[in-house]
Order: C-alpha cells, then sequence, then structure tokens
C-alpha cells in the first residue's frame, strides 16, 4: 500500500483536503451548522435574534438533500461527463425505499387501522403485503434497500448504456426515458407504491416522531454528516488515479479507450456511486418533507437538478452544493413572492448560465480554479474556427 | 316524418271535407268531369264559366284543389314511406279500440294495448306515447280521447284519428287515463315492437338494433310479420340476422337451430359472438342437440377468427394513427436534431405555439366565419407555420447559435427556453384549456358493423403527416434552400468556402424545423387539450422516435414513427395504455444499446462530430 502511494505520490486523504480550499469551506460551514442549528433551534427561546424555527430547519434539511442530490450529478457530469437526465429516478427510488420503511412504522395508526397494511392496501382491497414489502419494517433493511436498489439500477442501466458505448446526448435522452417509464410505472396503483398520492401521513422514524423538534434537527444533523462523508468521498474518488481517467474521459473518451483503459467500467462505477449517493440523499428527504410521490420522478425534475450543478459550478463538488443552495433558495422565495415569475427565471438561469457562465458561479469568482475570463463571444468565435466542420 | 305524415294527411281530408260540405259541391265535379272525358278545352271553358257565375266559386274551387293535391301527396308519401299493410284500422274502428284504453282494470288495458300495437297502424305509437307520458285524457263532453298537449293552464286536444287539434280546455273538462308501472313496462315493450312497423327506416333500424340485445323470445313472432312487411334490403339482413339470434335459443327443431347457426356463422360482429359464446356456453345445462353444439363451436371460431383478424385491422390502424400523431411531432426534431445537431427541448413548447396559433386565429375569425368552418384551420396552418418558425429563428440566433458543438449545453439551454416560453404562454392565456373547434369536415367517424370505427379525425391527421413529411422531403431534396441544407450538415467548411452563408442557413434550418412543429400544432389542437403543457406531453415520445428512427435520416424517422405507434397499440389490450408506454419505453432503452445511433445510422466520420 504505502509503495503504490510513493509510487503515484498520492497525497494522504488529509493533504488534500488541505488543497482543497472550497471543500474546507463547504466543510467547515457543514460542521458548524450541524452544531449551531440545532443547538439554536432548540436551546434558544423563540423571542431571541438568533432563534432558527424548526420550519427553517426541514427547508435547510431538505436543501442539504438536494445539495447531495447535485453533489452526485456533478461528480459524473463534471468529472466524467456523463449527462444523467434521470437522477431524479434514483433520488426517487432511496425515498420510497425510505417511505416503505415509515409506511410500516405508521402500523394500526393508519385511518383504517390494519396493524400491517399500509392504507392505500386496505383501500384497495388488498388481502396481504406484497413480496417486496417485506423486510421495510426493518430500519437498517430499509436504508440498505435505499442504496441497493439505485445502486442495482444504475449499475445495470450503466451496464447496458455504456457497454454499447451509448454517449452524450443519446444516454441523456434514455435516462430521460428511464425516469419517465418509473414515473409512468410509479403512478400505477398495482405496483403497490401508493399510486398518484404515493407514500404520506408518515409517524415516526425509529420510535421518535416526526412533527417533534428534535427528530428534525436530529435530520438536519444527519444531512449535515452524510453531505460531509459523501463529499469527502466524491473528492477522493476524483482525487485518485481513476478521478484521473474519468477526467480524461470526460475531455477525449475515444482517446482514453485507445489507451487501452476499459471506459466502461470506469463509467459503471462512478455512475453507480453516484446512484447511490441520490439514493441515500433521497432517504433523508423524504421524512423531512413528509411525503414521497410519483411526481419526483419527473423528468423535469431531473433536468433541474442540473441546472442546481451549472449554476453553481460543473466540476468543483462544492459548487454543486452551492448551486443547489442559490436555485432552491430561489425556489423557494418565488413561488412564495411571486409565483408566476418562477418559470421565468428558472428558464432565464438555464440560458444565462450556459451562455454567460459555463463555470457557474463558482467560476466567476477568481480565487476558485482558472475562471475564463474571455468574454463569451470570443470563446465562441474561438471555438466555432476550431470545430468548424464538427457542429 | 310521422307527425308531418299525419298532419298533412289530416289537414287535407279536413279541408275536401269541408268543400264537399258546402252548398257547392258540384264543384268538384266540374273539376273531375273534364279531367275525365272532356279534355283541358272544355275544362278552360267550364272554369271560365265557373268564374262568371260567382267569384266565391273561385276561393271552393281553389280550396278543392288544394285538399285534392294534399291528400293525392299523403297518399303518395305512404305508398312508397310505409311498410306493405299498414293502416289497418279504419278511423272508426280506431276510435272504438282506443276507448278500451280508458277500461276500468289494467288488464284490460294490458289487452288494449297489445291490440293496438300488434296492428302496426302508425297512428298507435303517437296514442300508446301520449300515454306512457301521461298526456292521454278523455274529453268529459265527447267521451273521446284526446291527446292533450299543456301550455299554462290551458290543454290543447289533438285528435288521436285525425292528429288535429280540435279545441282546448282547463283541466276540469278532461280526465287523465291513469297508467301504473306494470302498464308503462308494457307501454315501452309495445313501443318497442311498433317501432319495428315505424314508417321511418331509422326508427325501424334501432327497433332491430334493439331486439338483438334484449333478444326476447317473445318478439319472435312479431320480429316475423317485421320481415314480412320489411323492403329494405339492408334492413332485412339484420332482421334475419335478429331471427337468428333469437332462433338459436327458442327454436323448436334442430334444423331451424343449425339453419340459425349457418345464419349467424356469416355474420362478423361481437354481439353474434356473444350470442354464440352464450349458447355454447349454457348448451349442457339446456340439454341441447350435440351436432346443433358442435356446429355452433365451429360457427364460434370461425367467428372469432374473423373478429381478431378485424381487431389486428383495427390495432394496426389505430397505431398509424397514433404514429401520425408521433410523427408530425417528432418531424421537426427530426430536422433541428437530425440535420443540425442541435437538441431542441423547447421542440415541445413550438407545437404548443402553433396550437395557440390555431386558436388564436379561429377566434380573430369567429366574428367573420360560421362556426365549423374549415377556414380557420386552412388559414392556421401557414399561420402557424410562420409564429413558430419565426419564434424558432430568434431562438437560433439568440441562443442556440452560441452553443454549437456543444449539445449538452444546448439541450439545457433550450429546456431554459421552454420553460420561458411555457410561463409566457400561461401568463397571456391562462392555464386553462384553450377551445379549439373542429371543422365539420373533421367531426364524425366510419363506423364498420365489427366494431371498428374509424373517426375523420384521425384519418385527417393521418392524411396531414403524410403531406406534411412529403413536403419536407420536396424540400430538402428539390429546392436550393434544401440543397444548401444538406450541404452544410455534411461538410459545413467546405460549403463555406463554395460561399453558402452557413449562419444564414442554420437560422432557417432551425426555423423550418420549428416551423413544422407549428404545423403540428394545429393538427394536435384538434386532439389533445390546447393548454400550457401540450408541448411536454410530446417531448419525451419525440425524442425517442427520433432516436430510435436514427438521426439525420427522415424516412429513419417516418418508421420509427409508425413502428412505435403499432408497437404501442398492439401492446395496449394485453397490458393497458400504461404498462405499454413502459414496455415501449424499455423496449427502446434496450434497443438502444442494440444499435446505438437509430435504426438509420449514418456512417463515417460523421457520425462522431
Amino acid at each position: 500500500m504505502t509503495d503504490y502511494r510513493q509510487k503515484y505520490q498520492m497525497t494522504p486523504v488529509i493533504g488534500w483536503l488541505l488543497k482543497d480550499r472550497g471543500g474546507m469551506i463547504l466543510l467547515g460551514i457543514l460542521i458548524a451548522a450541524a452544531i449551531l442549528v440545532p443547538l439554536s433551534n432548540l436551546l434558544l427561546p423563540e423571542s431571541s435574534a438568533f432563534h432558527v424555527p424548526t420550519w427553517m430547519v426541514s427547508l435547510l434539511g431538505k436543501y442539504l438533500c438536494y445539495a447531495l442530490l447535485a453533489l452526485s450529478v456533478d461528480l459524473i457530469w463534471g468529472f466524467c461527463g456523463i449527462l444523467s437526465l434521470g437522477h431524479g429516478a434514483f433520488f426517487a427510488l432511496g425515498g420510497y425505499a425510505m417511505g416503505m420503511y415509515l409506511m410500516r412504522q405508521i402500523g394500526d395508526r393508519g385511518v383504517y387501522g390494519d396493524p400491517i397494511l399500509p392504507d392505500f392496501m386496505v383501500f384497495l382491497n388488498w388481502q396481504e403485503l406484497p413480496w417486496y414489502w417485506y423486510g421495510f419494517d426493518m430500519f437498517w433493511f430499509a436504508i440498505v434497500m435505499a442504496m441497493f436498489v439505485p445502486g442495482l439500477l444504475a449499475f445495470v442501466f450503466g451496464f447496458l448504456a455504456f457497454r454499447s458505448r451509448v454517449t452524450g446526448v443519446y444516454l441523456s435522452i434514455i435516462t430521460q426515458a428511464m425516469t419517465y417509464a418509473l414515473l409512468l410505472a410509479f403512478f400505477r396503483n398495482d405496483m403497490g407504491f401508493g399510486g398518484n398520492n404515493g407514500l404520506t401521513d408518515f409517524k415516526d422514524l425509529l420510535g421518535y416522531s416526526l412533527q417533534s423538534d428534535g427528530t428534525r434537527a436530529g435530520l438536519f444533523v444527519a444531512s449535515c454528516v452524510f453531505l460531509g462523508v459523501c463529499y469527502v468521498l466524491a473528492r477522493g474518488i476524483t482525487q485518485s488515479r481513476l478521478g484521473k481517467v474519468l477526467i480524461a474521459i470526460r475531455d477525449a473518451e475515444s482517446r482514453v479507450r485507445f489507451t487501452g483503459y476499459r471506459v466502461e467500467y470506469y463509467k459503471l462505477f462512478v455512475f453507480t456511486v453516484s446512484a447511490v449517493m441520490a439514493g441515500i440523499a433521497g432517504a433523508l428527504y423524504v421524512p423531512q418533507v413528509g411525503i414521497i410521490n410519483p411526481g419526483e420522478f419527473a423528468p423535469a425534475l431531473s433536468i433541474e437538478i442540473v441546472i442546481w450543478v451549472a449554476v453553481g459550478g460543473r466540476g468543483t463538488l462544492y459548487g454543486a452544493v452551492l448551486g443547489a443552495f442559490i436555485v432552491n433558495y430561489a425556489k423557494t422565495f418565488f413561488t412564495g413572492a411571486m409565483p408566476d415569475f418562477w418559470l421565468f427565471f428558472l428558464g432565464g438561469l438555464f440560458i444565462a448560465v450556459t451562455l454567460f457562465l459555463p463555470k457557474g458561479v463558482i467560476g466567476a469568482v477568481p480565487a476558485f480554479g482558472s475562471a475564463d475570463r474571455q468574454s463569451i463571444i470570443t470563446a465562441w468565435r474561438k471555438r466555432r474556427a476550431n470545430e468548424g466542420g464538427k457542429a | 316524418m310521422y307527425a308531418t305524415v299525419l298532419f298533412t294527411l289530416g289537414f287535407g281530408a279536413s279541408a275536401l271535407w269541408r268543400c264537399l260540405s258546402v252548398r257547392l259541391g258540384l264543384t268538384i265535379l266540374y273539376f273531375i268531369f273534364p279531367f275525365a272525358f272532356k279534355g283541358l278545352v272544355i275544362m278552360r271553358n267550364d272554369m271560365f264559366s265557373m268564374l262568371r257565375r260567382s267569384p266565391f266559386c273561385i276561393q271552393q274551387a281553389r280550396k278543392a284543389v288544394l285538399g285534392f293535391g294534399m291528400l293525392f301527396a299523403c297518399l303518395l308519401i305512404f305508398a312508397t314511406a310505409l311498410p306493405k299493410g299498414a293502416m289497418a284500422y279504419s278511423d272508426e274502428e280506431l276510435r272504438i279500440v282506443a276507448e278500451g284504453l280508458n277500461a276500468k282494470s289494467a288488464t284490460t288495458k294490458i289487452k288494449v294495448i297489445e291490440e293496438m300495437a300488434a296492428d302496426g297502424d302508425p297512428r298507435v305509437a303517437p296514442i300508446l306515447r301520449a300515454m306512457l307520458e301521461g298526456d292521454l285524457y278523455v274529453r268529459e263532453s265527447d267521451e273521446h280521447i284526446v291527446i292533450t298537449r299543456k301550455q299554462g293552464k290551458v290543454y290543447t286536444h289533438i285528435d288521436i284519428v285525425s292528429g288535429e287539434e280540435v279545441g282546448e280546455s282547463g283541466s276540469g273538462e278532461i280526465s287523465k287515463i291513469k297508467v301504473n308501472n306494470r302498464l308503462r313496462g308494457v307501454l315501452r315493450d309495445a313501443l318497442a315492437t311498433l317501432n319495428l312497423f315505424s314508417p321511418d327506416l331509422t326508427t325501424r333500424t334501432n327497433a332491430v338494433e334493439q331486439i338483438m340485445d334484449a333478444r326476447d323470445p317473445a318478439m319472435l313472432p312479431l320480429l316475423l310479420r317485421a320481415i314480412d312487411r320489411e323492403e329494405n334490403e339492408t334492413l332485412l339482413a339484420r332482421m334475419e340476422l335478429a331471427r337468428a339470434t333469437m332462433a338459436l335459443a327458442a327454436g323448436e327443431t334442430t334444423e331451424e337451430r343449425l339453419a340459425a347457426i349457418e345464419v349467424l356463422s356469416s355474420e362478423t360482429t361481437p354481439q353474434i359472438r356473444a350470442v354464440l359464446s352464450q349458447f355454447v356456453a349454457s348448451a349442457e345445462a339446456e340439454g341441447y342437440e350435440p351436432e346443433v353444439v358442435a356446429a355452433a363451436e365451429d360457427a364460434l371460431e370461425s367467428v372469432e377468427g374473423r373478429l381478431s383478424t378485424w381487431q389486428t385491422v383495427g390495432d394496426v390502424y389505430r397505431g398509424i394513427s397514433l404514429g401520425s400523431v408521433l410523427l408530425l411531432a417528432a418531424v421537426g426534431l427530426a430536422i433541428t436534431f437530425g440535420v443540425m445537431g442541435v437538441i431542441n427541448m423547447a421542440h415541445g413548447e413550438m407545437i404548443m405555439i402553433g396550437a395557440y396559433t390555431t386558436f388564436m386565429v379561429q377566434q380573430a375569425l369567429g366574428s367573420f366565419l360560421p362556426s365549423g368552418s374549415a377556414w380557420s384551420l386552412v388559414i392556421s396552418v401557414p399561420a402557424a407555420f410562420l409564429v413558430a418558425g419565426a419564434v424558432g429563428v430568434v431562438i437560433e440566433r439568440c441562443v442556440i447559435r452560441f452553443l454549437y458543438g456543444r449539445p449538452l449545453e444546448t439541450l439545457l439551454a433550450t429546456w431554459g427556453v421552454s420553460l420561458v416560453l411555457q410561463q409566457a404562454i400561461r401568463t397571456i392565456f391562462g392555464a386553462t384549456n384553450q377551445q379549439v373547434t373542429a371543422p365539420d369536415f373533421m367531426s364524425g367517424a366510419i363506423e364498420f358493423s365489427t366494431g371498428l370505427v374509424l373517426t375523420y379525425n384521425r384519418l385527417w391527421i393521418i392524411l396531414f403527416s403524410i403531406i406534411v413529411v412529403a413536403g419536407i422531403a420536396a424540400v430538402l431534396r428539390y429546392t436550393a434552400f434544401g440543397l444548401q441544407m444538406r450541404a452544410v450538415t455534411q461538410n459545413r467548411r467546405m460549403a463555406g468556402s463554395v460561399g453558402i452563408r452557413t449562419g444564414y442557413v442554420d437560422a432557417l434550418t432551425f426555423g423550418l424545423g420549428s416551423g413544422i412543429a407549428g404545423i403540428a400544432g394545429v393538427a394536435l389542437s384538434q386532439i389533445s387539450n390546447v393548454s400550457p403543457n401540450l408541448g411536454q406531453t410530446y417531448i419525451i415520445d419525440s425524442f425517442m422516435v427520433v432516436v430510435f428512427g436514427g438521426v439525420g435520416n427522415l424516412w429513419g424517422t417516418v418508421l420509427g414513427a409508425f413502428s412505435l405507434g403499432i408497437v404501442n397499440k398492439f401492446l395496449e389490450p394485453m397490458a393497458g395504455a400504461v404498462l405499454a408506454k413502459i414496455f415501449v419505453l424499455i423496449a427502446l432503452i434496450l434497443f438502444i444499446q442494440k444499435r446505438p445511433k437509430g435504426l438509420f445510422a449514418l456512417k463515417g466520420r460523421a457520425v462522431e462530430a
């Protein structure tokens, strides 16, 4: 192991983390938030200026889940050039796994009072639990499934897609088809996932009521921790030798293949890891918002995730987190203050970011990385000159 | 029709009667006489002499002519329209029989009703209908039975024999003929059988269909009589069929049943299949003869075989219909994505703009054109092309041209454009669906007895999609613009070198693709809701079609659209609409693994770009 490190001059984890300025700031903020926000929510009186209300804790927790989702997309799009327009599917699958556990926790407190069957099954006149609902009364099983199911889907899907070299736009379109097919499937009552209404009316998690401040603060801390851990993991992957290969694949896939690398395995690995992260994000998201329904599979939502990454700054990881916070805060603001304006803003953001901020908000800050200071028009002229025949 | 005949008959008869009853009854003879024996000259002379005699004559004569003419016309109508043997009651008989409706006991009433219904006189039906609706009264002054029409507090009396208005009164002078539920049932049955003898073909046809559905053996004798009287060939065939369905269960002898099965097996409708399978299923319980059952099973098999062929034909048609919709939605994309390599996520919104243009044109022309006019749709086609095309050119010049060679960024930017357009439409027109009325030539359907229904709007859309594709193919193949477009697609730099303004061609190509999406919007406004979400429903399907067909190939798109449509419709009966769609999506995902560049892939170095 030591030889290996010396041979490739890999810095130990602490070393490259210290070098990663944006990452250090992010982790710092996360640790601070994980300590301060619950404390101020639980200990400070409501009259205090520093008191964080419970709804704010839940909202921030939701943003953290989105941030984790954005991180997972940045890992494949920013570092491997795989633009998945179906990442919402992995997120939703993770969410459904958690939702199923929460449904089983309701027990006989449902409207129909059936000790085993969730309400919607009683409503549909089902007599017994479908086989795929077994085991979800155990928390550990639900957590494993929240990671395993998205991971498995990504593995199978990725294996088929990458093996036959489906790349670029084609891959984007079939990932979209995948999430669309899942959307249609989950809308069906026969699937046994609550159909249109999805899973809701959750009561408690591991015995703690989901309504209580303490549980919400706990979920917030968990979201911070998972985001931090996943960030370090993603950074570790991109810093490693494998990460270099990924970046090489992003920039010149054919060349990497001709050099002798099995491009599809690298892609498959990072795609699966990313899907697992998205699944975790979904599992953390559901108890905080209290509902999961097929709407989360909507292709439009998956495309929105990509814009979070693009706004923050593609290929930086911390940029994705920042982008998720910016866009979602804007969404909360606009849908509250002027709902008609939200889609104008979001649409404008898509156009403006791709045209004027190709490296996102982070790229515009000179301290972070090499911001492209050429005007957009010059860059475009240059590209047209270089790639003349390719458009 | 029925009422008119009665009315004219009544009016004619009464006019004639009035004429004869006045003192100049001889006038009539003067008219008939010259017709029969003396010829026109004498008649003219006589007319002159009559004129000279008294001016009053002329009035009477005119009335007489009118009366004769009307009577003659009525007879003519009756002779052609009525089935043989109708008009069985004379006026007096009808009046006497109808008196029986006022009998004390319900049983007697039922007997009378059945007797009247079995007779088939066309005047019976209005009487029974009035009785059913509680409009049949007895006039206390002369004990005559009258149909009444109530207006405010005044009851207008209508004579049951002549069908004329014969006076009016308050409610005190008439008493209602009472009807209970049992009688109502009998009346309904009687009316149904009466319809079999109605002079109106549609009424008779409907009555036969009703009998077919009910398959009540009690109707058989009546049906047989109707068959004797029927002259219309088509209806006669239907009646024979109805008789066969009844004879199957109610037939007395083996031969009768076998004959019935013979008749039935020549038909191909879901109804007959139901009749036969019901017969086969109940064969054991009823103890039918084995050879009859065997024959029925054979017949059932052959009917089912033919029906399944028709089912297949229907599926193919529905598939083509869906395919043409997909084709319309995707063909614009085939140009922007296929020819230019631009991922236009705002493509669906171009369709939406086309649909809204249709709506606008219809609103604008609404005051000049009658509703249902085809002109607003005809004008919408170029209007939608221009509007959507113009929007497309603006998008290309403002956004997309900066992103050539970066397909993923193009995808995101055009997605942004699509969101802005959607919200713009929602802000301007509101989120609700807009009503686009279909022109007359697009409403209605051709129906086959086998259950296949071809609606005109779908047929027009199929035709329209073919025309659009042919138009595009012609533009690409025969025009200078098409040539330049192909040149730029194949080798941008070389095209530029020989003097083609590539940027200009790009903009126009994108405009063409968008304009065609707009045209698709005109067609789709006829079959789906015109709402801001219209584009979203088609965008994924359109991409699937283009990707499946292969980029850069118009025929691939055509083939892709139709095969996806047909596969979808074949799966639908087996799995349901949603599952069929899911299967198609999964199949597509797997298909792309096998042929990453679609059915008709471009080969060579162009692919890597």
